[in-house]
């Protein structure tokens, strides 16, 4: 079951940095390496912070008008106007989290532990670095720095290519 | 009787093919490893993922709310 007998490669550019949107990259990316492709991802823009050593990832409900939060005993979708409220942002973030904890989901800081243990390789955009100010010391070993055309080598050689 | 039981009830996706992963790595090949597993999902997951990583799917049952796998170590 090893990478060499399963030559398939895949390749992900991760650009949001929220907590819903963190997971299809992680679950994919480690999904594909326990089935043995080659996996890089390509963290840029908001997905970057998801290379922080402390994560602090949020959701918000504004704009989102298919996220529907259980309520009341029911599901409900908040309109923008009560989502726009200082604070509901937090009480949707910590019902998220509640959720995903009685679900089984696993964490996000446990599927990119899991996502380096299985050797996905991760390229942080210099650029965005950059931009926003980060410093490598806020950020967890493992990434190797990198640009644009970076992550185009990868992805000519990559069987799947995906940007999320 | 496998070699080696996994119980990743109450698990989601994709946290069963993940952890199996791991056991399958520790098995020496032709090993079998049984899996235990709550998410409906993981009935065609461990398809795909024996299908893909040339394991072999040697059983997968329904024994009540619990879906049982057995997987032969040969990818």
């Amino acid at each position: 079951m090893s990478s060499e007998a399963n030559a398939k490669s895949m390749s992900l550019i991760v650009t949001k940095g929220t907590l819903d949107w963190a997971y299809p990259p992680f679950i994919l990316a480690t999904t594909a390496a326990a089935m043995g492709l080659q996996v890089t991802m390509f963290f840029t823009f908001y997905g970057l912070t998801l290379l922080k050593k402390k994560l602090d990832l949020k959701i918000s409900t504004l704009g989102n008008p298919a996220m529907q939060m259980p309520m009341m005993g029911m599901h409900m979708a908040l309109p923008n106007v009560v989502s726009a409220v200082p604070g509901v942002d937090s009480i949707a973030t910590a019902m998220m989290k509640n959720l995903i904890k009685k679900k089984g989901v696993a964490s996000i800081e446990d599927l990119r532990a899991m996502a380096l243990e299985a050797d996905v390789k991760m390229i942080a955009c210099q650029m965005t670095m950059d931009l926003f100010e980060y410093k490598m010391d806020d950020m967890i070993e493992g990434p190797a720095l990198g640009g644009a055309a970076s992550y185009i080598e990868v992805a000519t050689k990559s069987d799947i290519n995906l940007y999320i | 009787m496998a070699d080696q039981t996994l119980d990743a009830r109450g698990l989601n996706c994709p946290l069963p093919i993940l952890k199996a992963k791991k056991a399958l790595k520790e098995l020496p090949t032709g090993g079998t490893l049984e899996i235990q597993a709550t998410d409906p999902g993981a009935v065609k997951d461990f398809e795909a993922f024996c299908r893909t990583t040339g394991n072999e799917l040697l059983e997968s049952r329904a024994d009540g709310k619990t879906y049982v796998f057995l997987i032969r170590h040969t990818g």
